[in-house]
């Protein structure tokens, strides 16, 4: 039911798969007849055509090209998606990563060639530990999941190692799904903790549960609903006077960076996702990086393998017997760790400064507190006051409406706007969380604002069908997800 | 029809003698939306009240379905994995998860009855 002849809307161009483009013979370039040759495949020759369409070159070309100006992507647009924080990814970061004494190393050269990449690991380290406040890291996990599972190897080798190993790891219940994940494949039972009134850890709840077989308890903060936790020093005394470690998931790290040293906080360990707080690209622009920080209980328990300076030269200790008195858990990755993610986490650090670091955690609170206090009238915010780097709203507000959150997060997108996180966390109802990040300015904020409150008012003012047909201005009008998820076509076929 | 007895997390449970047939609520499935996948334990394991069953994942969200009473399990609906979309259309018949040989048949008084946990749904609004 296209509006035009060709499915097209204007410049909005309608692309066919390559398959489907198909003109059988045609080729982009006139390679010569091989040679004469005797066939050495036993046999084994494919008897049927491979199947690929043919093509010409401008038709690839322009192929590839429309795909890629259908990207949706934080280049383009705003894109205020919670729970992920910064999506901002500074091109010097990537031409630091392309200097050839980083980019055109391989880990296998022997030491005295990559100096500069071991000093870089060294020294991308001892900014992770001077932020932290904790003592040693380990850089060698590849992703933040990766570092919850390094944090609780150290605080499993340390229990074993003082005679107690314990049964249990506690999690709140609005946690990351990651961190009961990484406590079961730690070979751990996994108890949740439920959320008071105030959206923080009960911590009356927390003490109850807490008894001599709890390994350890997990806590992001700020936490998943973008609070702060201001019970954390109690949380801190309650689980180290159980013999318990405390673990905390960095995962929103940038809301605090420069301003709370995480050991201040009674933490033992905690991954930093270099992807959530130092600006190195998200998922498929990845890979991650998840280096931990451990207490100086935890510090000798550390994965291999570790860089280290000894008279002005760094060395890589790979194996348990060259770390001398530490008892390494063992080695965690292939190679060193991603390197490539390191040079562009130290690359930011060191174009930031210590002061733009404590801005930027600072913009990011702020911008989230200006959508939280411009938008809290026309949405309902979950939990009273303000908040940390991501505002929290559920769906009481489009109660009798007939609108659904995610009808309102589709008419988002024909405003222009990648829709926010819905759905998550699972402890508000319906809830939309939205996370502008420290890179927007006021105009966006005010355009986005201004387009969220157009649309609340829309809903209220009995606009359900409207909101059932959007997107409207989209390649691809409402997606049928359900069948998307129960019956996926994964490839073409011919009919 | 045997009586339904409920959880606080939205499960059923119907009993049959000395084995119980376990679902999820038809409040559950409306909060959860379309229901995608559906994981089920095995005949034959050892389920504790309150511990983890089955998983259920919707196009929102996926949750953990927790056993209402204590036993081993006897079967489980093996057409809901290929055919979860029962779970929406009919919750407490065709969507039934699984079947337990009841070995503390004393825990199914603790669970609520159909006017308890109706006074709770309307509780939770």
């Amino acid at each position: 039911m296209s509006e035009t002849f060709s499915g097209s809307r204007g410049l909005t161009l309608e692309q066919p798969l390559l398959f489907e483009q198909d003109s059988p013979g045609l080729t982009a370039v006139d390679l010569p007849e091989p040679a004469a040759f005797e066939d050495r495949l036993g046999g084994l020759a494919r008897t049927t055509p491979p199947g690929l369409p043919g093509l010409s070159e401008p038709q690839v070309v322009r192929h590839y090209t429309r795909l890629s100006q259908k990207n949706f992507g934080i280049d383009s647009v705003f894109y205020p998606l919670g729970s992920c924080t910064m999506k901002h990814n500074p091109r010097l970061n990537e031409r630091m990563a392309r200097l050839p004494g980083f980019g055109d190393i391989h880990p296998f050269q022997p030491e005295s060639t990559v100096q500069g990449a071991l000093e870089l690991i060294d020294t991308c380290a001892h900014w992770l530990k001077t932020l932290t406040g904790l003592p040693a890291i380990a850089m060698s996990p590849a992703a933040g999941a990766h570092g919850e599972l390094c944090g609780l190897m150290a605080i499993r080798a340390a229990l074993e190692d003082r005679g107690q190993p314990r049964k249990r790891v506690l999690v709140p219940e609005s946690a990351h799904g990651t961190n009961p994940a990484s406590a079961a494949a730690c070979g751990y039972e996994v108890e949740a903790i439920p959320a008071n009134a105030r959206g923080r850890v009960d911590l009356g709840a927390l003490k109850d549960r807490l008894d001599g077989e709890v390994a350890a308890f997990m806590l992001t903060n700020p936490n998943t609903c973008g609070l702060f936790e201001d019970e954390i020093l109690d949380i801190a005394q309650a689980v180290h006077e159980a013999g318990a470690f405390f673990y905390c998931d960095g995962a929103n790290f940038n809301a605090i960076v420069g301003r709370v040293r995480v050991a201040d906080l009674g933490i033992d360990a905690m991954h930093i996702n270099l992807h959530k707080t130092f600006s190195t690209p998200h998922g498929g622009g990845g890979p991650g990086a998840g280096p931990t920080v451990l207490s100086a209980e935890l510090a000798p328990f550390a994965p291999l393998p570790m860089v280290v300076e000894r008279n002005g030269r760094f060395h890589l200790i790979e194996h348990a017997a060259e770390a001398g008195d530490a008892k390494p858990f063992g080695r965690l990755k292939g190679y060193h760790g991603q390197f490539g993610v390191m040079v562009r986490a130290l690359a930011y650090m060191m174009s930031m400064g210590s002061d733009g670091l404590r801005q930027a955690s600072a913009d990011a609170v702020l911008n989230a507190n200006y959508l939280m206090a411009r938008l809290k009238d026309v949405l309902t915010p979950s939990f009273e006051g303000p908040c940390m780097h991501e505002a929290l709203f559920d769906d009481r507000f489009l109660k009798d409406t007939g609108v659904t959150t995610l009808d309102f997060a589709k008419a988002l997108i024909d405003e222009g706007f990648h829709p926010m996180t819905m759905y998550f966390p699972l402890v508000v109802h319906g809830a939309l969380l939205i996370e502008p990040t420290e890179t927007e300015s006021r105009q966006t904020l005010d355009q986005f604002i201004g387009s969220v409150r157009g649309l609340a008012a829309q809903a209220k003012a009995g606009a359900a069908e409207s909101f059932k047909a959007a997107p409207r201005f989209t390649p691809r009008r409402r997606l049928d997800e359900t069948t998307a998820a129960r019956s996926p076509v994964l490839r073409w076929a011919a009919e | 029809m045997s009586e339904m007895r409920y959880t606080k997390d939205h499960e059923w449970l119907r009993v049959e003698g000395q084995t119980a047939t376990v679902g999820i609520t038809d409040y559950a499935q409306t909060q959860l939306g379309d229901v995608v996948y559906v994981e089920l334990p095995e005949p034959g394991v050892i389920l504790a009240k309150g511990g983890e069953a089955a998983v259920v994942e919707s196009v929102k969200a996926a949750s953990e379905v927790y056993s209402p009473a204590s036993g081993e399990v006897t079967q489980a609906n093996q057409a809901l994995v290929e055919r979860p979309g029962a779970i929406n259309t009919d919750a407490t018949g065709e969507g039934w998860f699984y079947k337990i040989r009841l070995t503390e048949p004393a825990q199914v008084a603790e669970l609520m009855d159909q006017a308890t946990y109706d006074a709770y749904l309307a509780e939770l609004g």
